[in-house]
């Protein structure tokens, strides 16, 4: 909200400087947001008389001139052409800064002759583009008074952010109470004229929708002469950017603004039927004052009458009624409206206008009978008329309520111990009245104006939530809700930066592990996978719907209603599909070879789970002693294998199978279970559809694991290690099996045929080629025996063997290699 | 000593010398240690002397013994070491080659921030609780005294999943981490502690606003909390994240349907140069206030017995201003050069005993 500084003295008896004000707004919780001090640049700027402009001696475009700023005479070169004896302009002495040109004014001479300053165009005050000659003042402007004080630009404008709770604090006469209560000057009184009425309102009011409008007030003035404002009223209006219409408009406005206190005026002899009612709207279009149509729902409150809609109650007013230069009958209205109906009829329409912005936050419900009586003293001063009797609709609402402050809870909750008086002092300077006072607490009646304070807004527990809990949290709501409300005022107005910090309490000398075992887990399986070389990425989770689909379900339940873009619209099934888009746009910046990763959320119809992703695109780097490699699926396996091992998942139990997703090349990608159902991650190279789809440049290999599946390690202390004291012995065996053999049955049956003795099985050759018949492989392993009891001898070296051959050749049809 | 001792040891250190390798040394030792060896044969011949002589020569041949052997011992070593030296010559690299080439992975600087704060607010009690992305409206909205109509439900600002859920909520984006307070306050009892770092969603994109960021939120319910403690903790983190022991910290009534009393902070910078600390100018960094009495109503703690603060800030604006990073969308956008710039080292993780 914007007002200037000297409407804000209209209602603040004050000394204090623009900055002391400015400043305690900001602490006080009505935030700064600029100052507009358009006078403070040209301070120095000096109105002057041109006592004499003669002709340069040496310069055919310059005049001497003699010029005097009230405070003595200066010699000044200038070559503006409109320069001429006896004219009034605006001088700036040497040593003042020109906005215009950036310039600071020195003592100089030109050709010969002495210049001591300057005599200013609009364009070097910084005011406009004119540099046609110099500012050419009225004969009467005052001599010696500084240009922006005779130019009305000395007073400056404030901005302030108003939160939404303080309707109160979107009226110049608000901002002034506060800052009254945070002892920067007093709050002047408002001077309510006394109106005497004579014979009834030429229109009157019906509601019809007493949720929507409880009280309306109006009156009508009779044989008024409207024209535009007087130069003060409109000067106030224009300084903050509002637009002068004609004098009755423009005292709504200046009420809107004053008081907070939106008015708005119909001309009575265009009101048909001598009648205004507030009711619903019925599908009914009307033209509004900003010139634009709007059809009324039948849950917008419209004020309506004989010819139909006229207004959107509290948000904006019609043209067929409005007040012109020719209306010389004008009926005030002044309302109290229900701020949520005012809130969502405001909003459906996209209106944003004055009225609604404080109607929506709630204004002065006591305010009404003086705000009708100010409007009309105001639009009989300026247009003459005689004023009706009141009409009125409804009543005032009561909306007297007292909250209690014990004094002890200034300290206790608000950390801050405020001595009692000064407290009360507080909430006295904003308007609160004394109901009883003891020595530990005081109970005031809460003004008008505040309805932040010990408002009683229904609450919205947890439904599930135990009954009697429940009932006793409401009692605590109740009991604490308006004395945290007081604790805010006194606190604010002493500013929050006097409460003492103070560090949290220690509960425990060292504290606790931060981190649950998962999100630990979680941690670590990001550094084991950065540590892989993975840099980690943390991109969208919503992502183009065609996308998303090549990696999986992208049901209609996980797409926006209501996306940014339509490229953003699709919660994604895993990270990897944004991963895949991430490399894609790498590549074509010329970084085709990246590893990403992330963890992050993987949306489901039935909820989300987390997986870490990871995505190897483009080849490992050359050099000259290790050769460029595109990554194969077994990279990523190797990847997940590392995250697996770390997290304490029992690597043995994992089976993998050849059933990965879709989105992965079919015949080189796996999944891992452990146990039959529980999938922990998938893995292999990205299927060449998918690499195509997202113009990914080459192949790329990719790795999922749902962290979330991964159980919790057994806590169960670590057995002791085994460490025996013989020599392992190795053998290596090659057999030859089907093609079709998997590797897993081959070291499963290899590790199992002799499971005391044999402590490891490593395959350390895969061979397929010419030598070797069509449709059979070698698969080599070296198989380590570990004694216990006593050295091996060699024939039990030699059945043990025998026995691996035995297992091996009935699991798989594998005959030793000759 | 007799002339053809004196001459066998003068031979044989000639034929040492003359030996290049180990081959041609072994033949000088061979010709004279071995079994038909000039030096063997003298030896042999001792026996065929009277006893006095016998004495005498077989003292003379021990000297020449002894000499002789350390002779070829020497010679040897001095060989040894010439092979070995030749050896390492022949070995010799071009040190100045570059090393394989290694590919680091990295840390992503909101992850790292997470870390920083777990680190932090960590050593002052606080857990870490989390939620799901898409929330109830109850518990992003109603639940924290957002009442139906208000402005920040709509559309524009909210995203929205079609289909209510089970409870018959619209399902939304959460636009904040505070459901997960609401969370926490109804599946513990206090005192409670915890902070909630994660994803967060609002309809907004332009340069400085991305769609999807992160926040983390905090929460302390206990039997007096009061809002000195509520400084006290953001001071005390402000000012080890940051670094800066003496950063200006200012708080500034202010609004927010959850908290009362409610209060904006601000840290001192330099507006021209973008230095925290010092500067005189004031920069918004995080809102922050008591638990207002009707949330925690709404997750059944009665006010008159527990009372605390909540606070939020946003995780990518204060890693920005950590770190210098000027702009917010890259963050996003996984550009690898930007990862390389700004990725932190895995194994350097966030330790308050290492330093955050």
């Amino acid at each position: 909200m914007k007002f200037s500084f000297s409407w804000l003295k209209t209602h603040l008896d004050t000394t204090a400087s623009l900055t002391a004000i400015t400043d305690a707004l900001t602490m006080i919780g009505l935030e700064l947001e600029g100052v507009e001090d358009r006078g403070a640049a040209l301070a120095a700027f000096r109105i002057a008389h041109v006592i004499e402009a003669v002709q340069h001696p040496n310069a055919d475009r310059l005049r001497m001139c003699r010029v005097d700023d009230g405070t003595k005479v200066y010699s000044v070169v200038c070559g503006a052409p409109n320069a001429r004896t006896g004219m009034k302009g605006v001088f700036a002495a040497a040593g003042a800064f020109i906005p215009g040109t950036g310039i600071t004014l020195k003592v100089g001479e030109i050709r010969g002759v002495k210049s001591e300053g300057m005599l200013l165009s609009m364009r070097e005050m910084g005011l406009g583009e004119d540099h046609s000659g110099i500012v050419d003042l009225p004969e009467d402007a005052p001599v010696g008074t500084p240009y922006p004080v005779w130019a009305g630009m000395d007073d400056p404008i404030i901005d302030i952010a108003v939160t939404p709770n303080r309707g109160d604090a979107l009226s110049v006469r608000g901002v002034a109470r506060d800052l009254a209560a945070a002892g920067l000057g007093t709050l002047k009184p408002l001077v309510v004229p006394a109106i005497a009425g004579i014979g009834p309102s030429a229109v009157v009011w019906a509601i019809e929708m007493p949720e929507h409008c409880s009280w309306v007030l109006g009156r009508t003035v009779r044989g008024v002469k409207n024209g535009p404002s007087p130069q003060w009223l409109q000067d106030r209006l224009t300084s903050i950017g509002l637009r002068p219409i004609n004098a009755l408009v423009d005292v709504t406005n200046f009420f809107t603004i004053d008081l907070g206190r939106p008015l708005h005026v119909f001309d009575a002899d265009k009101v048909q039927g001598g009648r205004l009612t507030f009711r619903p709207g019925a599908g009914e279009s009307f033209r509004a004052l900003n010139a634009k149509d709007y059809t009324a729902r039948l849950t917008d409150c419209v004020i309506a009458d004989a010819a139909g809609v006229q207004s959107l109650a509290g948000v904006i007013g019609g043209e067929a009624t409005g007040c012109d230069e020719a209306t010389t009958n004008v009926f005030i209205e002044c309302a109290l409206f229900n701020p949520v109906a005012v809130a969502l009829t405001g909003r459906h329409h996209q209106i944003a206008s004055d009225a609604r912005s404080r109607f929506e936050r709630g204004i002065d419900p006591a305010l009404l009978p003086d705000a009708t009586d100010l409007a009309t003293a105001m639009i009989m001063a300026l247009c003459g008329g005689t004023p009706s009797e009141v009409a009125a609709a409804g009543a005032e609402p009561a909306w007297q309520r007292t909250a209690t402050l014990r004094f002890a809870r200034l300290r206790d909750f608000g950390g801050l111990d405020v001595p009692a008086d000064e407290a009360v002092s507080r909430l006295e300077r904003l308007g609160f009245t004394l109901a009883a006072r003891d020595g530990a607490s005081v109970t005031v009646n809460v003004p008008s104006w505040r309805n932040d304070v010990a408002a009683t807004s229904a609450l919205e527990p947890d439904p599930a939530m135990d009954p009697a809990k429940a009932t006793r949290a409401a009692a605590g709501r109740e009991a604490m809700e308006p004395e945290a409300d007081l604790v805010e005022e006194v606190l604010r107005l002493g500013g929050l930066d006097a409460v003492p910090a103070v560090s949290m309490p220690v509960t425990v000398p060292v504290p606790a592990p931060t981190l649950t075992a998962r999100q630990s887990r979680n941690a670590l399986a990001r550094r084991i996978i950065a540590a892989a070389g993975y840099a980690e990425s943390v991109t969208f989770s919503f992502m183009p719907t065609r996308e998303a689909a090549l990696f999986g379900p992208a049901p209609d339940s996980l797409r926006l209603l209501n996306p940014i873009a339509a490229d953003l619209d699709q919660l994604r099934a895993t990270p990897l599909a944004t991963l895949a888009m991430a490399a894609s746009r790498n590549a074509a910046r010329g970084h085709a070879d990246v590893n990403l990763f992330e963890i992050g959320p993987a949306f489901r119809a039935d909820g989300q789970t987390v997986f870490a992703a990871g995505i190897r695109a483009g080849q490992t780097p050359r050099a000259w002693n290790a050769p460029a490699q595109s990554p194969d699926a077994m990279d990523a396996k190797a990847d997940v294998w590392a995250v697996l091992a770390a997290l304490g998942v029992p690597m043995e139990a994992l089976t993998t199978t050849p059933d990965a997703p879709a989105h992965y090349h079919p015949g080189r990608s796996g999944t891992v279970r452990q146990g039959p159902k529980t999938v922990l991650a998938t893995f292999g190279a990205l299927h060449p559809s998918v690499i195509a789809a997202l113009d990914l440049t080459g192949p790329a290999v990719a790795f999922e694991i749902d962290l979330n599946a991964i159980q919790e390690p057994k806590r169960k202390k670590k057995a002791l290690p085994d460490l025996p004291a013989f020599q392992p012995v190795k053998r290596d065996f090659a057999f030859v099996v089907d093609a079709a053999v998997a590797a897993d049955t081959l070291i499963r049956a290899a590790r199992g045929a002799e499971r005391t003795l044999i402590s490891g099985v490593a395959l350390f050759d895969v061979y397929e080629g010419d030598k070797m018949e069509a449709g059979r492989k070698s698969l080599a392993v070296e198989v380590t025996f570990q004694p216990r009891e006593q050295t091996l001898t060699d024939a039990e070296i030699e059945a043990a063997c025998a026995k691996v051959v035995a297992a091996v050749t009935k699991a798989t049809g594998a005959s030793l290699r000759g | 000593m007799t002339d053809d001792l004196a001459a066998l040891i003068a031979e044989t250190e000639a034929a040492l010398a003359a030996s290049a390798d180990l081959r041609a040394w072994d033949a000088v030792r061979v010709a004279v240690m071995g079994k038909n060896g000039s030096l063997t044969n003298k030896l042999k011949e001792l026996g065929k002397v009277s006893p006095e002589e016998r004495r005498t020569r077989g003292a003379a041949l021990n000297v020449v013994k002894d000499s002789i052997t350390t002779a070829i011992e020497a010679r040897r070593a001095a060989l040894d070491a010439a092979a070995l030296n030749a050896r390492l010559a022949a070995e010799r690299m071009d040190v100045t080659l570059p090393p394989r080439p290694a590919v680091n992975g990295l840390i992503h600087p909101i992850s790292r921030t997470m870390e920083e704060m777990a680190a932090i607010f960590g050593a002052m009690g606080f857990a870490i609780a989390e939620g799901p992305d898409v929330e109830d409206d109850w518990r992003n909205f109603g639940a924290l005294n957002i009442p139906a109509h208000h402005s920040a439900r709509e559309d524009m600002d909210t995203f929205y999943l079609p289909a209510p859920d089970e409870g018959g909520r619209r399902r939304v984006m959460r636009t904040h981490t505070s459901p997960v307070q609401v969370r926490t306050m109804i599946s513990q009892e206090p005192p409670i502690r915890v902070i909630v770092p994660g994803r967060t969603y609002r309809a907004d994109h332009d340069a400085t606003h991305s769609p999807m960021f992160h926040q983390v939120e905090g929460l302390a319910i206990d039997r007096g909390l009061t809002l000195g403690h509520l400084k006290g903790c953001l001071i005390d983190f402000l000012r080890i994240f940051f670094g800066i022991s003496n950063l200006p910290v200012r708080f500034r009534s202010s609004y927010f349907p959850f908290t009362e009393p409610s209060m904006e902070v601000d840290i001192g910078w330099n507006r021209k140069t973008g230095e925290l600390g010092g500067g005189g100018d004031w920069l918004e960094i995080l809102g922050s206030g008591m638990v207002h009495p009707k949330v925690l109503a709404n997750c059944g703690i009665d006010a008159r017995e527990w009372q605390g603060f909540a606070f939020g800030m946003g995780i990518e604006r204060v890693t920005m201003l950590k770190h210098g990073i000027p702009d917010l969308r890259p963050f996003y956008e996984s550009d690898i050069r930007w990862l390389r710039h700004y990725g932190f080292n895995p194994l350097a993780a966030a330790m308050l005993h290492e330093g955050v």
